[in-house]
């Protein structure tokens, strides 16, 4: 069997090849023939009712093809959102319609309420600044506070109160937990602010729409993470086009991170602007669009109590949220608040009583919803801060209290407070592999040294587990879901033996092009050369969810492996034949088919052949071709877990904190290809940290973006970051999926914020300092260091 | 509209372009390189990336019109003669130094001119180079990684 790029290896990844030479094809990248350029008119005010537009000089300038307003789409539907959330009470969650353009009101900075089509990009940008809206402008609303207490202003009219969702988890535990801490001998408190973040894929997002007046035909070029489900948004919910006249291609995509999960407005516009012209329209984001208009990430507020006994052992945790969505629901931005932030708050943990409440707020700036990590970064960061707080409160350690209280390995299953039933996991393992690979011993001599040059040095760490590779369908409906969560895939072995894979998943960055073949050169005894994957492309592959949530691997995974099983299953009846044997003597193994007890053998290759060449075939018990479809839906989403260290210098003259290092051990279940997964945990180490110590999006009181450009929103760059120690040998398989992958896109944005603010307030905890909230900029740091002596 | 024409990766090309039209955008739209990337619209990102006659240059902060007769190469002309990966492409591959591809043409460009001018550069000096290029996928670990083994072979 070919080792060497099966599982378990690391094979240089195919798809570098184009990336590295430029032949990478990118959405606009692709050229159609006789495509013209669309253009949108934004907002330039956070709040207001949008009186007149005038478009009638931009209608006579120069190539001007098209113009649309929010008048044009009046008919057709709105984006929904993807998950139900039913109030404590059992309302259902205020749902106001998200339409193509804006229309009657804009309700964010950046909100499109026109749309320019032009035969050049310049035409149409010069035609846009022509159109004359008339908006008379209301007072923003945008503190979340603010935005509950006062039902005068309203983002959405037709809804009495800014509020979408005040939402309990679980309600049925509200009376016990609130008792526990009532009686607790030891509580902890903590008010902290989980910062909102632009998600910024280096690609922006782009659109091409192409109809065909010949066919009746859309395709749809776009920068998606699933096409599929762009397609049924489109479909079902926005536009009414047919799912068997609509496709949808994501070609090469430049990033994800969540923000190209979703259905946004220009998908629909460019498609309806090529059915008026019978011509291509395409549309690629300015990166000061991006900054307007892609779902932002995080934006919470949370109270945060920890009971504890006088020991440290945990009884009670209770959360108190706002969380910001935004001006509009986006698809995924009811359910990354609720179920994947309220259902980890137990994080590695035995705790007996656990209550969440999260109060979902409208606000006058742009949608937010699932970025890298989605909810679980948000709990995670809760968690191990007030952790960390009511440890230095009882004179314990860190790592003291934390193994103290976690789940111990021997009670796994184990059923959280929280609702979700962890399926494996070995937490204090993780931690004694931390300790060695972060040095813990040399801890006090770096500090030392640091400190004879000034410094203040800190040492953070930080558990997590998370609940990810998302599905599975039952589950995901239960939690109000409106869609299944599986995953699809299609083995075709053709006559020549190769074989061709569509999956479901989508890479736009994470290797499955390298790393599905892979699995299936693994099972059949061949090289993964011999393999090529198919993704992106609703025409091409019989379905998909796409990729998010960790949820490539554990799911899509699996479904390749499930559909390779029905090729192995059915190669055998075809090997039987060949042969003259019964099917049940048949054995498989390294791709060679043999019959129990003889010498008697045929190869996969001959099998496939004869798979499409059945001259001799028993048509009554078998069909010709080798093709076989899979959907697979779990049984329970993943575990993933993992121990962080990380170190940082503080400069007390400036605040200005440097990392000095970051040590991550992960079990992310078994490990399919240790390159790309190592490559995964740290690319969210970079993203965590920048949340931790630069990142961060602010809105003045009246709604105007004041970080959009990357002249003041601070990307983490190559300075900023040191090398990583990361190690994922500590292995517990999940329990449940064929492959025992767990995932590993997010774990690295989800553990390290906390652990990186752990090492800051420990460098500064002999001031005084007890919190500092992200980003730990130095005028933040500076102002705490300040503020304690 | 302005006639202008340069050397782009060892061929002369010529066209037909407005004043504003940056060279990013003519590489792009007129001459159809589109490995050349356009991540941002302030001159941050660094993912326009081009070598000037021998020099970086971010595309985007230069007209083409102020390219007319220069000397321009693209990621597309960065592979060995023979089209194989060249030493720093083959770095990149080699170290996991890439994920969603985007931002790589400009680290290709941007550690070539580095390589020129500094054969042996640390890990600091790496860092401060590449502080104009923004990666969101990488942590920058794999990249650092992939110029400091590109640097010995080059050594």
């Amino acid at each position: 069997m070919p080792k060497d790029n099966g599982i378990g290896a690391s094979p240089k990844r195919r798809e570098d090849v184009r990336f590295l030479t430029g032949r990478g094809q990118y959405t606009d990248d692709i050229k159609l023939k006789n495509q013209c350029q669309a253009m949108f008119v934004r907002s330039q005010v956070a709040n207001g009712v949008i009186k007149s537009i005038d478009t009638s000089v931009a209608a006579g300038m120069p190539g001007v093809l098209a113009i649309f307003t929010g008048e044009d789409f009046t008919e057709v539907g709105g984006n929904p959102a993807g998950w139900l959330i039913n109030s404590r009470d059992g309302e259902p969650m205020k749902e106001p319609k998200r339409p193509v353009l804006a229309h009657g009101k804009v309700r964010h900075v950046g909100d499109a309420y026109a749309a320019v089509i032009a035969e050049t990009h310049e035409q149409a940008l010069d035609a846009a600044e022509a159109i004359d809206a008339d908006i008379d402008e209301l007072p923003a609303v945008i503190d979340m506070a603010d935005a509950l207490a006062n039902t005068d202003n309203l983002v959405h009219d037709e809804i009495e109160t800014n509020q979408c969702f005040d939402w309990g988890w679980i309600e049925d535990n509200r009376a016990a937990t609130d008792e526990a801490i009532k009686n607790a001998p030891h509580v902890t408190t903590l008010e902290l602010v989980n910062n909102r973040l632009v998600p910024n894929a280096m690609e922006t997002r782009a659109s091409t729409g192409d109809y065909n007046p010949g066919t009746g035909d859309y395709t749809l070029y776009t920068t998606s993470q699933n096409p599929h489900l762009t397609r049924l948004l489109i479909s079902a919910f926005v536009m009414g086009i047919p799912e068997n006249k609509l496709t949808i291609i994501a070609p090469d995509v430049g990033g994800g991170f969540g923000s190209k999960i979703y259905h946004y407005g220009e998908e629909a516009l460019v498609l309806a602007a090529s059915k008026k012209l019978g011509r291509p329209v395409a549309w690629t984001a300015t990166r000061s669009e991006a900054f307007l208009t892609d779902a932002h990430g995080r934006d919470h507020k949370t109270t945060i109590e920890l009971a504890t006994d006088k020991e440290g052992n945990f009884l009670a945790i209770r959360t108190s949220t706002l969380a910001n969505v935004g001006a509009y629901l986006s698809n995924f931005s009811t359910v990354t608040p609720t179920f994947l932030h309220g259902t980890v708050i137990s994080g590695n943990y035995t705790v007996p009583h656990i209550y969440v409440n999260l109060k979902a707020v409208f606000t006058n700036t742009a949608p937010v919803d699932a970025y890298r990590g989605a909810g679980r970064p948000e709990a995670t960061y809760s968690v191990e801060r007030v952790i960390d707080k009511c440890a230095r409160e009882l004179g314990m350690s860190p790592l003291e209290i934390r193994r103290k209280n976690f789940i111990k390995k021997e009670q796994f299953p184990f059923a959280t407070a929280a609702g979700l039933e962890y399926d494996s996991g070995d937490y204090h393992a993780l931690v004694d592999k931390l300790e060695e690979i972060a040095d813990f011993k040399g801890f006090a001599a770096r500090k030392a040294e640091s400190a004879s040059r000034g410094l203040l040095r800190g040492l953070g760490v930080n558990t997590y587990v998370e609940a990810c590779g998302l599905a599975p369908s039952n589950l995901a409906g239960v939690l109000g879901a409106r869609v299944g969560l599986f995953e699809a895939a299609t083995v075709r072995v053709n006559a020549t033996g190769n074989i061709s894979v569509m999956t479901g998943s989508h890479s736009h960055g994470q290797g499955h092009e390298t790393v599905f073949p892979q699995l299936v050169a693994d099972m059949l005894g061949m090289s993964a050369d011999d393999i090529d994957i198919v993704h992106g492309d609703t025409s091409k592959i019989p379905f998909g969810m796409g990729t998010y949530g960790s949820r490539s691997m554990s799911v899509g995974g699996s479904a390749i492996v499930k559909a390779t099983e029905k090729i192995i299953d059915k190669a055998s009846k075809i090997a039987a034949h060949m042969m003259e044997a019964g099917e049940g003597d048949i054995e498989f193994n390294d791709g060679v088919f043999s019959v129990t007890g003889t010498d008697k053998s045929v190869s996969f290759p001959e099998v496939a052949f004869k798979a499409y060449v059945p001259h001799d075939y028993p048509h009554d018990k078998l069909e010709p071709g080798l093709e076989e479809t899979a959907f697979y839906d779990p049984a329970n989403f993943t575990y993933p877990s993992g121990a962080y260290a990380c170190e940082v210098e503080v400069d007390p003259e400036t605040g200005k904190v440097t990392v000095c290092s970051m040590a991550a051990a992960d079990d992310v279940g078994n490990v399919i290809n240790p390159m790309i997964v190592e490559g995964q945990i740290q690319g969210g180490l970079g993203q965590g940290i920048g949340q931790a110590l630069v990142e961060n999006c602010v809105y003045n009181d009246d709604g105007q973006l004041l970080t959009g450009s990357y002249m003041d929103y601070t990307m983490p760059r190559a300075d900023d970051l040191p090398f990583f120690t990361t190690d994922q040998t500590t292995l517990t398989p999940c329990t449940h999926n064929p492959l025992g992958a767990k995932g590993c896109g997010e774990a690295g944005a989800i553990g390290s914020p906390p652990t990186v603010i752990n090492a800051v307030v420990d460098a500064l905890s002999d001031l005084g300092v007890t919190h500092i909230d992200m980003p730990a900029s130095p005028a933040r740091v500076w102002a705490a260091i300040q503020a304690a002596s | 509209m302005s006639s202008i024409s340069m050397t782009v990766n060892g061929k002369t090309v010529s066209g037909e372009v407005e004043g504003r039209t940056l060279l990013s955008q003519f590489l792009r739209e007129d001459l159809l390189l589109t490995g050349t990337h356009i991540g941002c619209d302030t001159s941050q990102c660094g993912a326009c990336s081009v070598h000037v006659d021998g020099k970086l240059v971010k595309g985007c902060t230069m007209l083409a019109v102020e390219a007319d007769g220069a000397a321009v190469t693209t990621i597309e002309g960065m592979a060995n003669e023979d089209g194989s990966l060249s030493i720093i492409q083959a770095a990149f591959q080699e170290h996991h130094g890439l994920q969603c591809g985007f931002c790589t043409p400009g680290m290709v460009m941007a550690t070539d001119s580095l390589l020129k001018s500094n054969s042996d550069p640390s890990e600091a000096e790496i860092r401060k180079h590449l502080s104009g290029n923004i990666c969101r996928c990488t942590g920058y670990h794999n990249i650092i990684k992939s110029i400091q083994a590109a640097a010995s072979q080059l050594g």
